[in-house]
């Protein structure tokens, strides 16, 4: 009965060594120790900021009247973005038919999972009664973007944790069996989640069917909750919100967030789950080339929705495109668009920059280029409303976060971190038997 | 022959005529009952439902003067105090009959500030917390400065109401736009849809909330306020159910505000209690209202600062007098 079933059409010599290799780092040694516990006691010291907050009001944040939508809100959209990376990866290039994606589509749901998951807790977070959250629900109004986007990025994040563990049933009863050593709760969770999977060709068609079932499913909710989210601004008529193509440029914005959030995951994975056997040079070189598409979409969606308002200078917003281009927010806007955007794009030029280590880094510019564009688009057009902001105290004219709310958004990018550490850490974060048929299909050519 | 079938072509044609005509005018009939005993049901469904939400109103026991004890229902009892449920009630439903409008004339507003005090103290708002705040405008360098009292504009098509998740902010049947801070999430989605920068928060305690915590909450007057929601302009509705002016209107001392009922046509000056024709007044003096481009069709009418009855510049605040 505990003697494996035989997976159709693969040696077992190959599933052996696959497995062996990507199952290496599925166990609790020091350095994981130390990292959870770092990210935990982080967790709970910026938990308690948010105690406070719930104590005293939102009093201890930056945000006032006028700017009342702040760097919480400019988090939401960056986590609704960078999960729309999962769609782009398993989904829609999936769908085209690329085979090179087979060992970063898991990394790409896993972080689709994560920044789905808590994207909802930000929200909450800039709340001010969150005690009422349910009356979201009780006392829903259908005309409400809020009503349609809490819909949407719930069953995003459903559909997404159902793409990440669909195709991780016959992974987990391969690897159910080849996990000596390892600690006897997560046997025991592996046994659980197998649901007795016997590797059956009929097994298989059922899991392709769902899964392609889902593959449809997740590309409409994906543009529906980012299209959605940009909409929270766009439907407002406020200089530098009123803009028809806010749900096309969210959109763009977000493959280019999320696949900096990839790149980044990939080169950590590849290091230190020494897996560089699976995610290769080639792989780097692939996603420097989407890279290089999905921010030349983005700059040409920033050329539209800014050089055409700045071409009209209308009233409004021309105080807008002038506090952005020259005023108080210039270093910001111009730092964010070279750095995270134009300069990027010429260095992926280069074929020497398509390598994994100047791939991290340029990632890792884009991704905090993409934070501090969400800040731009969603704080700066709220300090210079219609009418003038007067007999107020000087601190509600301008919005400077405090480092209360800082550490409150902190807390929501340890959580995202807490979550891919345990879904990468506990189990295969390449799929075992897809490489195993990729490999095999490669042989045969 | 011929003659003969087309008598009987005739006959015929008669008695179909005749049958036709009775066949509509059964139908006719028939109509004409079944839609009688229709809205006959329709009345006895609305007068019970009409009856039965009687039963569902407070009733009070009280002692009459000759020593009877009798149940009447409650809002005829003077000096009763409605309980949250009935104040919910009336606050959402408003004052049937009533299309509430206020007039503001430009020409005659000098920032004397006394609506504001007398609206944050009938609120229990802080010094800079306004749902009435006056301010300093200038539309462009060549055209002169003036005082622009801006109270919530309680829009015919508000952008406040379409965007709330949860119904806490809502329109009435007499204009009015309210927000119920017993519903309120504190979501603020309102304040980013407000072009008028109509409405406030409560980042904090309120100024009065220990004073309060014990006080029934009032919809219309939005006391007790209530940390984490929203506050706004309430067109002092609780003084309109009295037949009372706005908090603001009779504050002012130099007759800024006209305020009353557009079905009866007149608005009455706050300060000098005058009652004049609407209509007449928005016309002889091109009344005209805030950012009508947006279409959120304000309920409050400017009138334009011409001849204006003060010298602006003497009273015209420095650029720091405008920060608190």
């Amino acid at each position: 009965m505990n003697a494996e079933t035989k997976i159709p059409g693969l040696e077992t010599e190959k599933i052996d060594r696959i497995a062996s290799d990507i199952l290496r780092p599925v166990r609790i040694n020091k350095v994981f120790i130390i990292w959870t516990a770092f990210l935990f006691i982080a967790l709970a010291v910026c938990l308690y900021v948010y105690t406070i907050q719930l104590r005293k009001g939102l009093i201890i944040t930056g945000i006032r009247d006028f700017t009342s939508w702040g760097m919480y809100i400019a988090n939401f959209v960056f986590f609704v973005a960078t999960s729309l990376v999962g769609m782009l990866i398993s989904c829609v290039l999936g769908l085209i038919g690329f085979k090179w994606i087979t060992p970063l589509s898991r990394i790409a749901e896993i972080i689709a999972v994560a920044f789905a998951a808590i994207a909802g807790l930000v929200i909450i977070s800039d709340m001010g009664r969150p005690d009422r959250l349910p009356y979201v629900f009780l006392h829903a109004r259908v005309q409400s973007p809020i009503l349609w986007d809490v819909t949407v990025v719930t069953t995003y994040f459903v559909l997404s944790l159902l793409l990440w563990f669909f195709p991780l049933i016959p992974d987990i009863a391969v690897a159910k069996t080849r996990l000596k050593g390892r600690p006897a709760f997560l046997i025991r969770i592996y046994e659980i989640l197998s649901f007795k999977w016997v590797h059956h060709a009929e097994q298989y068609k059922i899991l392709r069917q769902a899964v392609k079932i889902l593959i449809l499913l997740i590309i409409p909710t994906a543009l529906a909750i980012h299209t959605v989210t940009s909409w929270l601004f766009a439907v407002n008529p406020r200089a530098g919100w009123d803009s028809t193509i806010f749900g096309p440029y969210f959109v763009s914005g977000a493959f280019v967030s999320g696949t900096s959030a990839l790149i980044i995951a990939m080169y950590f994975f590849r290091t230190n789950y020494r897996l560089k056997d699976y995610i290769t040079d080639f792989h780097f070189e692939r996603l420097a080339r989407l890279l290089f598409l999905v921010s030349a979409v983005y700059l040409y969606f920033n050329l539209n929705e800014y050089l055409v308002p700045a071409y009209k200078m209308k009233k409004f917003d021309a105080v807008h495109i002038h506090e952005l281009f020259t005023g108080d927010y210039a270093l910001l806007f111009w730092v964010t668009q070279t750095m995270g955007l134009i300069l990027p794009l010429i260095l992926l030029l280069f074929k020497r920059i398509r390598r994994p280590l100047p791939m991290l880094i340029i990632a890792l510019f884009m991704f905090a280029a993409a934070w501090l564009k969400r800040y731009i688009i969603v704080v700066p057009p709220q300090g210079h409303p219609y009418l003038p902001i007067q007999y107020v105290p000087e601190e509600w004219m301008v919005y400077r976060p405090t480092l209360m709310e800082s550490a409150i958004t902190l807390a929501s990018f340890l959580l995202v971190l807490i979550i891919i550490t345990l879904l990468s850490k506990f189990f295969p974060v390449i799929p075992i038997v897809e490489t195993a048929h990729e490999e095999k299909e490669n042989e045969i050519k | 022959m011929g003659g003969k079938k087309n008598k009987n072509k005739a006959e015929n044609t008669d008695i179909q005529q005749t049958l036709e005509a009775s066949r509509r005018d059964f139908l006719k009939k028939a109509g004409i009952s079944g839609a009688a005993v229709l809205s006959g049901a329709a009345a006895v469904l609305a007068g019970y439902r009409h009856e039965k939400s009687k039963n569902k109103g407070e009733f009070v026991k009280v002692l009459t003067t000759d020593n009877k004890l009798v149940k009447i229902a409650a809002e005829e009892v003077e000096g009763y105090e409605p309980g949250l449920k009935e104040l919910q009630k009336r606050g959402r439903e408003g004052i049937p009959g009533k299309k509430w409008v206020m007039i503001i004339d430009l020409s005659k507003c000098r920032n004397a500030r006394k609506c504001i005090e007398a609206c944050q103290s009938a609120h229990h708002l802080r010094p800079y917390e306004y749902h009435i705040n006056t301010l300093v405008m200038q539309e462009s360098v060549n055209t002169p400065a003036y005082f622009m009292p801006k109270p919530c504009q309680h829009c015919d098509n508000p952008p406040c109401v379409s965007v709330c998740p949860v119904d806490a902010t809502f329109k009435r049947q007499d204009g009015v736009v309210l927000i119920d801070n017993e519903r309120c999430i504190g979501c603020r989605f309102c304040i980013a849809a407000c072009p008028y920068s109509a409405r406030m928060f409560h980042w904090e305690e309120p100024v009065n909330a220990q004073a309060d915590k014990d006080k029934e909450y009032d919809i219309e007057l939005n006391v007790p306020q209530k940390k984490g929601t929203i506050s706004k302009c309430l067109f002092s509705s609780d003084r309109l159910r009295e037949n009372q002016l706005p908090y603001c209107v009779s504050a002012c001392p130099n007759g800024v505000y006209y305020f009353g009922d557009e079905n009866e046509d007149a608005v009455t000056n706050g300060t000098t209690k005058e009652t004049v024709k609407l209509s007449e007044l928005l016309k002889q003096n091109g009344g005209y209202r805030l950012m009508p481009e947006l279409g959120t069709q304000p309920r409050v009418y400017y009138l334009p600062p011409k001849n204006r009855i003060f010298d602006f510049d003497q009273d015209k605040p420095r650029e720091e007098d405008l920060i608190i």
